[in-house]
């Protein structure tokens, strides 16, 4: 293999495992979305997930348990952020923002005595002959497991909203919640559990970084990808393989940045440090423009509480 | 009660109605809903519920519907005690319900739509195939796989009801539903509600239209206030002493009189032609109208078909090339709302809170954003004791019944607010005044009045434009009248001159526009 073959692989494996974290996030937030909830605490989410994966797989040397508890932990707040948005009725904006707030103070105050604490993270898989095929081994069969968990979820939400009845009603409650209610669906209950999904993929995309890419903790490790994520939805016009495009390609100028400053040229790290979130948003600005297309997409009930009796 | 048996197939044994209620009561916060309702379906029945918009007919079949559940009272069906029931319980015993407002999903299509209420309507193509049948057996006919933001407010109805028919109800609830149909529309609907009961399936019919329930429906249950006032057989009652259970009192009448025939261009559109601003929207094509001083020229047509973007372009809130709208003779397509204003337009939306009116804001306040013209600011200051003194007239003049000029617009009820409103508008003394929907959701009473105020003010001079579903209110008041349809607008013709036969036609989409309206009246 010459050596620029062998540069290219290594950025477009690295692209795989940067966007992979926010797939877990924008899908989660996608789903909750769907059902009519903004859930601007993301961010928040994906630290604490970070965290509490990290801390769990330190104390049981397993990396799964940390995965699992992270969602488990993600899961948490997000139930949280449903009772005080759907059954207290407090505005979405603002709760979603106090509870990144949240995360951020939280995540820190938890992890404090674990700032440099070595661990052994989650490793590849090594699939036996595939694995060394040149090229196409390191491109499809050596990455970590969390990586195929990422393209199966995506395909299963996409099957999800798009094909099964309970997707359809999914769809429904976040479209006009009065009329769902009307013809009798629980409202409440159902975005409940589309805020839970959201809360356990943050968690997952937070254990990513924590576990996988890193694997280390420190404060505010997520660095805005929460936030990143959030924007990829609403760009994505709430479609999932828009959501993959974008958070490979997100991936892939951040990777790209790095190579270039390896390589040596000169160029502020801030400005190449800015370079993937400004063209993420603007390809995503470029391919949704088209105004039916949103509006055919979009969660007409989005951010809007929903009260039964009124 | 007297309810007449009807002459459906099982009902030759004293079997138990369909559905009774028994003492129903629901009470909100500062409004007694519905008090001690009785009231009795029988199997294969057509029964109206009728009453003014607040006398409680919503509340109440929301509460069969189990929407809402009552306060005190009982609910039997076929003779068996409910308890409280959830919408999907109802539906479940047999129970349809086709809403007023539609509980249709835009963005998806006809079929997900229906497999959305179907138990185990999973299986998008078997079902497309019993909608297919359906609507096919009772002259229905939709297209499952359409989007529902595509279909006019007529097939958005076929699909509620086709909705219920797929679940074989044994009773139909019906909240309105000829308000937003053509005439035509209302003949074809009332034969399928017809052969529906022939076949043993009760229809509770509401309505506040009196001919519609005297040519269809076999009794009445009428609602004043929240409670009945009376159970009737309305074939062998007439409009007027319907109306009377209904409101109380004597139909008020309105005072007319001939309009001058040559008066001042007031307003005149030249071929506007505008795209809707919503995708899903309808465009305005080529819309030619003038309207005098000393006229009312009626707008109607079915809810969607370019009435908000032609009002928007009315009022300025959105902007045309300068020639295709006129007011008093000169160009203002391209002025704002403001500017308009300043020429003497005066304009009445028809979401009173929120566009008419600042919900939060007192009524003396309301009467300042458009009342500032009256000399109430001076150097860029409010001054307090006129806008007081203007909106104090309003109350006075439109007798608008609140808690004082201090009084939030919220807390006043619809028909209240809406006089408010335009009392506001007509005491400015417009040269041009524009209604939508001046008297939707207002009770029979006020609506007389706003209609009375509107002509007083043609009387002396104004040139007045009215958009409006309500046909009768349109004959009643216009001077002409003319149709808008997918975006287009039919020529103007005088009131006298055409009928409701005609102008159904119109709104059918059976005209051709109108191509140049000259200077004389399209006869």
């Amino acid at each position: 293999m010459s050596p620029e073959v062998e540069t290219l692989v290594a950025i477009l494996v690295a692209t795989l495992r940067a966007g992979t974290p926010l797939v877990f996030a924008a899908l989660g937030e996608l789903v909750t979305e769907k059902s009519g909830v903004l859930n601007l605490g993301i961010e928040g989410m994906m630290l604490i997930g970070a965290v509490a994966g990290f801390i769990a797989t330190v104390l049981t040397g397993c990396p799964f348990a940390g995965v699992v508890f992270a969602m488990l932990a993600g899961t948490l707040v997000s139930l949280l952020f449903g009772f005080l948005t759907l059954t207290l009725l407090t505005n979405q904006v603002a709760t979603g923002l106090a509870l990144t707030i949240f995360g951020i103070g939280l995540s820190a105050f938890v992890g404090l005595g674990y700032i440099g604490t070595p661990i052994q993270g989650l490793q590849p898989l090594a699939v036996p002959f595939l694995g060394e095929i040149p090229v196409l081994g390191p491109l499809l069969f050596r990455h970590d497991p969390l990586v195929y968990l990422s393209l199966a979820l995506l395909a299963a939400v996409a099957w999800f909203l798009a094909r099964t009845r309970a997707g359809l009603v999914l769809r429904a409650v976040g479209e006009s919640h009065e009329a769902a209610h009307a013809i009798g669906y629980p409202v409440i209950a159902i975005r409940y559990l589309a805020v839970m999904f959201g809360g356990a993929m943050s968690g997952l995309a937070g254990a990513y970084l924590s576990l996988v890419y890193t694997p280390q903790w420190t404060e505010n490790m997520t660095a805005g990808r929460g936030w990143i994520a959030l924007a990829l939805v609403v760009f994505a016009t709430w479609r999932p393989a828009r959501v993959l495009l974008g958070a490979y390609l997100f991936g892939g100028i951040t990777i790209v940045g790095l190579h270039i400053q390896a390589a040596g040229f000169e160029a502020s790290s801030h400005l190449l440090a800015m370079l993937p979130y400004l063209a993420t948003i603007l390809v995503l600005v470029l391919i949704s423009r088209d105004a039916t297309r949103i509006r055919l997409n979009a969660p007409a009930a989005l951010g809007k509480p929903f009260h039964p009796d009124a | 009660m007297t309810d007449p048996m009807p002459p459906a197939p099982d009902s030759t044994v004293a079997a138990p109605p369909r559905l009774e209620l028994r003492g129903i009561t629901k009470r909100y916060p500062g409004v007694l809903a519905n008090e001690g309702i009785d009231l009795r379906v029988a199997p294969g029945e057509i029964h109206a519920l009728l009453g003014e918009n607040g006398a409680g007919k919503s509340t109440l079949v929301k509460i069969i519907y189990g929407v809402v559940k009552a306060d005190a009272g009982e609910m039997l069906w076929q003779g068996a005690p409910l308890g409280s029931h959830t919408p999907a319980q109802a539906r479940h015993l047999g129970i349809g319900m086709v809403f007023q407002h539609f509980n249709l999903f835009d963005t998806l299509t006809v079929a997900e739509n229906i497999a959305l209420c179907i138990e185990g309507g999973g299986d998008l193509k078997a079902l497309a195939g019993r909608i297919a049948e359906v609507s096919g057996r009772y002259g229905l006919p939709i297209d499952p796989l359409r989007h529902v933001h595509g279909l006019s407010v007529g097939e958005r109805q076929r699909v509620e009801i086709v909705r219920c028919l797929l679940q074989d109800p044994k009773l139909l609830i019906m909240d309105e539903p000829t308000s937003v149909l053509t005439p035509l529309e209302v003949e074809k609907l009332f034969e399928t509600l017809r052969r529906l009961a022939g076949e043993g399936c009760s229809i509770l019919y509401i309505s506040h239209k009196l001919d519609e329930i005297r040519a269809l429906c076999q009794s009445a249950t009428v609602l004043r206030g929240g409670r009945v006032s009376a159970d009737c057989d309305p074939r062998e009652e007439t409009p007027k002493s319907l109306a009377e259970m209904m409101i109380g009192r004597e139909l008020p009448v309105c005072r007319h009189r001939e309009p001058p025939e040559d008066g001042a261009e007031r307003l005149a559109l030249d071929g506007l032609s505008l795209a809707a601003e919503d995708p899903f929207g309808t465009d305005l094509r080529d819309i030619r109208l003038t309207v005098r001083a000393g006229e009312i020229v009626g707008i109607a047509g079915v809810a969607g078909n370019g009435q908000n973007a032609l009002l928007a372009a009315l009022s300025g809130e959105r902007r045309a090339p300068p020639g295709q709208v006129r007011l008093g003779g000169r160009p203002a397509g391209h002025l704002g709302p403001r500017a308009r204003r300043a020429r003497g337009l005066a304009f009445v939306p028809e979401e009173r809170l929120g566009r008419g009116a600042v919900p939060g804001m007192t009524l003396a306040d309301n009467a300042l954003l458009t009342g500032y013209q009256k000399g109430m600011v001076r150097h860029g200051l409010v001054r307090f004791e006129r806008t007081r003194a203007y909106a104090q007239e309003v109350v006075d003049a439109f007798k608008v019944v609140c808690g004082g000029i201090g009084a939030e617009a919220r807390s006043l009820s619809g028909g209240n607010l809406q006089k408010f409103i335009l009392g506001r508008e007509i005491l400015l003394e417009p040269a041009l005044l524009i209604l939508a929907y001046p008297t939707w959701g207002v009770d029979v009473g006020a609506a007389a009045q706003i209609r009375q105020a509107v002509i007083d003010l043609r009387d002396r001079g104004a040139g007045i434009l009215v958009v409006s579903e309500e046909l009768e209110e349109l004959f009643e008041i216009s001077d002409r009248i003319a149709v808008i349809g997918k975006g287009r607008l039919s020529p103007a013709k005088r009131t006298r001159d055409t009928g409701v036969e005609e102008v159904g036609r119109w709104m059918a989409g059976m005209f051709a526009p109108a191509l140049d309206e000259g200077p004389k009246h399209v006869a």
